[in-house]
């Protein structure tokens, strides 16, 4: 008795429709969750779709290239502009290569430009999503509802190109953060980094730095649409509270974050220069790099946020202080483009039908008359040009040849001063040789050989060659009619490419290449000296010189192998050149 | 705007056409007055042609300010084809517009072929005229003052629609309702969610313009008003930067805004000047506005 009254009672609430429905914050919810879920359904489609493309796909793990592609857009967003597509096609294809490497590279571009074009939905019209979910109210019962949207948008740039933004939904899918206010967000991720990094997480600690620009970028995309449509009419905007208070807002936030950051970036500063595992340091350095970007953007958003009040008293004084109305007219904006905007699309079509129907003016109708029909359809059609205009011939000016040396003594002097490897040779044997020739060319090859003294090597390594003219001062003073100075050893230098083992081309004694480091460069000039009257006197000491000349622009450059990266190539001690007899010659 | 009325009055001795001492009804009309009435209102439908570049326009707009009876004459003419003087002047020479049904009229068919079918495309094509001239006329003094010349650009007003749609989508949201629309009824969805969700623009294979785009559509419509004579292209500014000219000001103040009021009043919609969310209080008051004020006053 007692129970079944108790059951009853608890069990009355429970009888569907007895009790008037809860609408609110369940329902409300449960779409939001339905929407948030809907948002991440193009990457899941993704991975779905690419067993119906022609080829072997299966390999690439679609939804994670669409995140990162999601990713690259996000952090380049700015201010201006969004990101390239063709950037983004060429950051996202060093990710496709990682996951599949032995593939070619069309075969990546193919994938990256898909998921990109997936992730737009180039095919629909809208270039956006549509996903179908229920509501159940009292009132209406259940009703299937479309809900729109879009991961990556393409805009107008301000010169016609077109960039990529992501959307809000986009940011939202990829942070996760489905339905959170931008500043608490970023709040509770800073708090989770400094706890991170005290804790010495560094990379639970990047993500979160990662999580906290996206929340940056989010929060100044807000403020730039705003100033934006302030640009172009100061009512559309509330510039009474919205805007200041977003504004006061986010000065605030600006300056507390930056004092927060400038915090971390010292922590992480420390952190990386004291860490010890080399994968430690580098993460924290990355950690690093991503905390002063964030700095930079606050600073950007502040310079923005400075700019804002300005630039709205002047679109003030240009739009609502110009000349006085001379008689009512109509507000296009308010009074008809805002309440068509707000009517159902079906209501709203006969309002713009009307406008257009009287607004696109007088079109003459086109009469045909059969003689020019005949005509017009005989006619061949003209052929298109397909590369323009033909271009004039310019009417050229011979400038005249005021250079010191002619072409034929620039081939000379390079044809003198190119020397194999294992023969390097004295300048003053090189300048009696060129003079014997052409008495104006000893002055080419010795500024050629001054050159020599400082090669670029940095350059000739980025370009990949192979060689590279070098000079050494040994100490011995030029002996020459013409030209003073250092009697320069002059050779070629052979280069290794970086990551290619050391001594390629070293025919001689292996035990050398490692002994030609900084030391033997200092003994260079002694040892030169003491060895002279002997044949074989250059080109021994000639490789350590060189070596260290070449080593030490190439370090900064990011050679891991110290003095390794440049290798001259060591001649046989003893074995004399073929033309070190020709010098001594020459110098007698 | 010409008057025939006050001019007739105020300048009854200088109708040269006038029969001497009588009335200038009583003048018979010449086969030649009907020529060059018809040649003026020809002139008229050149809409890119201005009186101040051609001589023998600029003598018969003159003589249309002048002579009353020729002023008639020259309305009747054309009304008879099927066409609504706005204004003859030396500034916008013989404003004339095709009127409902008109031969001259232009069709939305044959304007965009998808607007025929698509009605979310019809929508749009249309929307974008009227966005064109909101963004052209921004203030209601802009569209009164006859010296006023209105920019845009193509990026502008693009940009100028999808703000005022986020706005409403900002305050639908703030009243919590649901802006998604039922699956069965896309009539009912809210105009402002047809153009938001449309795509601004696109990259295409031949990098063309994205014809479905919002861009693209108002890019067409500016290129339409381009060729109606109502736009003059300034610069490549922006997607195409143009400005506005006397006659698409008359076009937009005494046809189209007028039409399209008409047609929100009769959809029960009565538009009043909304001072809540906008820093500047209207200046305009909606009592002052008369459906149908603007309409011309050239009547036949």
């Amino acid at each position: 008795m007692t129970v079944s009254a108790q059951a009853a009672r608890v069990g009355t609430p429970a009888i569907p429709g007895a009790a008037p429905y809860r609408a609110g914050v369940t329902e409300d919810g449960l779409a939001r969750r339905l929407k948030a879920l809907a948002c991440t359904a193009p990457l899941h489609d993704l991975e779905a779709r690419k067993a119906n493309l022609a080829g072997e796909y299966s390999v690439y793990a679609m939804a994670e290239l669409g995140l990162t592609a999601i990713d690259l857009v996000t952090v380049t967003m700015d201010f201006d502009t969004g990101a390239d597509h063709e950037e983004v096609v060429a950051r996202l294809r060093p990710r496709v290569a990682a996951q599949a490497p032995d593939r070619g590279p069309a075969e990546h571009e193919r994938v990256a430009r898909w998921v990109l074009e997936s992730l737009i939905n180039v095919g629909s019209v809208d270039r956006g999503f549509r996903a179908v979910y229920g509501t159940w109210t009292q009132a209406d019962g259940y009703v299937r509802r479309d809900y729109d949207f879009k991961l990556l948008e393409e805009v107008p740039g301000p010169d016609g190109d077109i960039f990529l933004r992501a959307t809000d939904e986009a940011v939202n899918v990829l942070v996760g953060a489905l339905d959170t206010d931008v500043t608490s967000a970023q709040i509770a991720a800073e708090v989770k980094l400094e706890h991170l990094i005290r804790r010495g997480r560094l990379a639970e600690a990047r993500f979160a730095a990662e999580q906290a620009r996206y929340r940056t970028v989010q929060y100044a995309e807000t403020l730039r649409r705003a100033l934006e449509a302030t640009r172009r009419n100061v009512r559309a905007v509330d510039w009474l509270k919205a805007v200041p208070d977003l504004i006061d807002e986010a000065l605030d936030h600006v300056a507390e974050r930056y004092r927060h950051e400038n915090a971390i970036l010292t922590n992480i500063r420390r952190a990386r220069d004291e860490a010890e595992e080399p994968e430690h340091k580098r993460s924290a350095a990355e950690l690093v790099d991503i905390v002063q970007d964030c700095i930079r953007r606050h600073t950007q958003l502040q310079t923005r946020l400075m700019e804002a009040g300005p630039l709205f008293r002047a679109e003030q004084d240009r739009q609502a202080f110009a000349a006085r109305p001379q008689r009512p007219g109509l507000d296009l904006y308010g009074q008809l483009l805002r309440p068509v905007l707000e009517l159902p699309v079906g209501d709203a079509r006969a309002v713009t039908d009307r406008f257009f129907a009287a607004g696109t003016g007088l079109r003459t109708p086109v009469a045909v008359r059969l003689h020019d029909l005949t005509e017009l359809l005989l006619t061949p059609p003209v052929e298109r040009e397909h590369l323009g205009a033909e271009v004039p011939e310019p009417d050229l000016v011979a400038t005249p040849d005021d250079s010191r040396f002619s072409e034929a003594q620039h081939d000379a002097a390079a044809a003198l001063l190119d020397l194999p490897p294992d023969a390097p040779r004295r300048l003053s044997g090189l300048l009696a040789e060129a003079r014997a020739g052409d008495p104006d060319l000893p002055y080419l090859v010795a500024l050629l050989a001054f050159h020599a003294a400082s090669p670029p090597v940095g350059t000739a390594l980025r370009q990949g060659d192979r060689s590279l003219l070098v000079a050494i001062d040994d100490g011995v003073i030029l002996d020459d009619p013409e030209v003073g100075g250092a009697d320069l050893i002059v050779g070629t230098a052979l280069l290794a490419a970086e990551g290619e083992p050391q001594g390629v081309d070293a025919a001689g004694p292996t035990e050398s290449a490692p002994a030609m480091l900084p030391d033997a460069a200092f003994e260079v000039p002694l040892h030169s000296d003491a060895v002279r009257p002997p044949g074989a006197l250059p080109r021994a000491d000639a490789p350590g010189p060189a070596a260290e000349l070449a080593g030490e622009p190439a370090q900064p450059a990011g050679v891991p192998n110290p003095g390794g990266a440049v290798q001259d190539s060591p001649s046989e001690p003893g074995a004399p050149g073929p033309d070190d007899p020709i010098d001594r010659r020459n110098r007698a | 705007m010409t008057d025939p009325s006050s001019s007739s009055t105020s300048f009854p001795g200088q109708d040269r056409h006038a029969s001497p001492g009588g009335s200038p009804a009583a003048a018979p009309i010449t086969s030649a007055d009907v020529s060059d009435a018809a040649r003026l209102v020809a002139f008229g439908l050149q809409p890119k042609l201005l009186p101040a570049r051609d001589a023998e326009y600029a003598e018969l707009v003159r003589r249309h300010r002048e002579d009353p009876r020729f002023a008639s004459l020259c309305d009747a003419v054309a009304a008879g084809l099927g066409l609504v003087v706005l204004e003859v002047s030396p500034r916008a020479g013989m404003a004339v517009t095709a009127a409902e049904d008109s031969v001259f009229a232009v069709r939305m068919s044959d304007y965009a072929r998808r607007a025929s079918t698509e009605s979310a495309d019809r929508f749009l094509h249309g929307l974008a005229h009227l966005a064109i001239a909101a963004l052209a006329f921004p203030r209601p003094e802009d569209l009164a003052e006859d010296s006023y010349v209105g920019r845009i650009s193509v990026h502008g007003v693009d940009a100028f629609v999808r703000q005022a749609c986020r706005r409403l989508e900002e305050r639908a949201e703030q009243s919590g309702e649901n802006i998604d629309p039922a699956v069965d009824a896309p009539g009912l969805e809210a105009a402002w969610r047809v153009y938001a969700r449309r795509s601004a623009t696109g990259a295409t294979k031949d990098a063309r313009r994205l014809s479905a785009s919002t861009v693209g559509i108002v890019g067409k419509a500016v290129a339409f008003l381009v060729d109606s004579g109502f736009l003059q292209r300034v610069s490549d500014e922006a997607g195409g930067t143009y400005r506005t000219t006397a006659r698409y000001q008359l076009q937009v103040r005494d046809m189209a805004g007028s039409a399209a009021m008409s047609e929100l009043l009769e959809l029960g919609v009565v538009p009043v000047s909304d001072g809540s969310a906008t820093l500047v209080p209207p200046t305009d008051d909606a009592g002052e506005l008369v459906p149908g004020a603007g309409l011309p006053f050239h009547g036949v």
